[in-house]
């Protein structure tokens, strides 16, 4: 039977395979903002599905809700917690990824032979007839009728998800904040004078001068304080030897 | 175009998910692969949804969506909690009842 292709086939085509492509990058890349792109890669060609399903309120939603609130609320927590968080790949389980991948091909096979099963023989009907006021619309009818309890009861868990949230990420301070004039005192105090005056400030080369490069010590040694912990954690130092003045070739390059 | 093909991709994209949640280890991946398998989930109400004529599944798809919002912001304020209390965010270090 030759099937003449609508844009609909060729778009589902041409877009699922790329969201497959996606999701399994999703678990294989090692840093978590890759991840995020991917996973909101995923959900706006789910959006553009629900378009092409009729469902052009909920492809707007997803559009709004997901890859604009939810992926937005991600990538804020990444900068907040995932500078060290650069996922290990090691499997505490020992075997834990093939029992995963061999689990994952048993669930995938009993879905899609459940589903080859349940739609067997049927036709879908559409959404002609009920998107025939207008899809939110009808989705309004059906929100404010049937569904209107569902409604106030969503409405009091997002309150409550809110004021959870607020609860949860409260920091109350337990003991009084140091002054300036007690910080400078335990400076002097405890630990090395050498620290007293502050930290020591990155390096400023004749070839680079950035926040990632560490100042050198007069015996010529890299100063490790020099450099924020956050970058160290992250692994964007650069080694400040190739900039050090005998290092570097001081002869002028004729322009040409 | 027949639209159960869309039912298949659901099913693909929520056990890569399922994978995802098992074999991840940053509670942060792991929070986006519970969010692939929700969508997931979404894709197969919508497709419901067009197969039956009605616009139920679509409703509520909605609500999933809301209950998603919900869950996400929740998961993430446990998250930085923990994060803030255990300098981590690995799945693995919040393991304190096993020891």
């Amino acid at each position: 039977m030759l099937e003449i292709a609508t844009p609909e086939t060729i778009m589902f085509w041409a877009l699922a395979p790329l969201s497959v492509i996606a999701a399994l990058g999703m678990l294989v890349v090692k840093k978590a903002v890759h991840s995020a792109i991917l996973l909101a890669f995923v959900m706006v060609t789910l959006a553009i599905f629900f378009i092409a399903q009729g469902a052009v309120f909920l492809g707007v939603v997803q559009i709004v809700v997901y890859t604009g609130a939810v992926m937005m609320l991600f990538l804020f927590i990444l900068m907040l917690v995932g500078v060290d968080s650069s996922d290990s790949l090691t499997e505490t389980i020992k075997g834990l990824r093939w029992i995963a991948i061999a689990a994952a091909l048993g669930f995938g096979g009993l879905m899609i032979a459940l589903i080859a099963r349940a739609t067997l023989g049927r036709t879908a009907i559409g959404l002609e007839i009920a998107n025939s006021d207008g899809n939110v619309e009808g989705i309004a009818m059906l929100l404010f009728s049937d569904y209107v309890l569902p409604f106030e009861v969503i409405s009091a868990l997002l309150i409550t998800a809110a004021l959870g949230a607020m609860v949860l990420a409260h920091h109350q301070r337990t003991n009084r904040r140091p002054s300036q004039r007690e910080q400078a005192i335990a400076r002097f105090r405890t630990g090395s004078l050498s620290d007293a005056a502050g930290l020591p400030g990155p390096g400023v080369y004749a070839l680079h001068n950035a926040v990632d490069v560490p100042a050198l010590l007069p015996d010529g040694t890299p100063a490790p304080t020099s450099i924020s912990a956050t970058l160290k954690a992250r692994g964007d130092v650069i080694e400040s030897a190739p900039f050090q003045l005998d290092v570097v070739d001081p002869t002028i390059k004729e322009e040409k | 175009m027949d639209p159960y093909n869309y039912l298949y991709l659901a099913a693909l994209l929520f056990t890569i998910g399922a994978v995802g949640v098992v074999l991840r280890r940053n509670a942060i991946v792991v929070f986006m692969c519970i969010e692939l398998m929700l969508n997931a989930g979404n894709l197969t109400l919508v497709t419901f949804s067009r197969m039956n004529g009605n616009l139920n599944g679509q409703v509520i798809a909605f609500f999933t969506m809301v209950v998603a919002a919900c869950e996400v912001v929740v998961g993430l304020a446990i998250i930085v909690a923990i994060y803030r209390s255990r300098r981590s965010a690995s799945i693995d270090d919040a393991s304190l009842l096993k020891r």
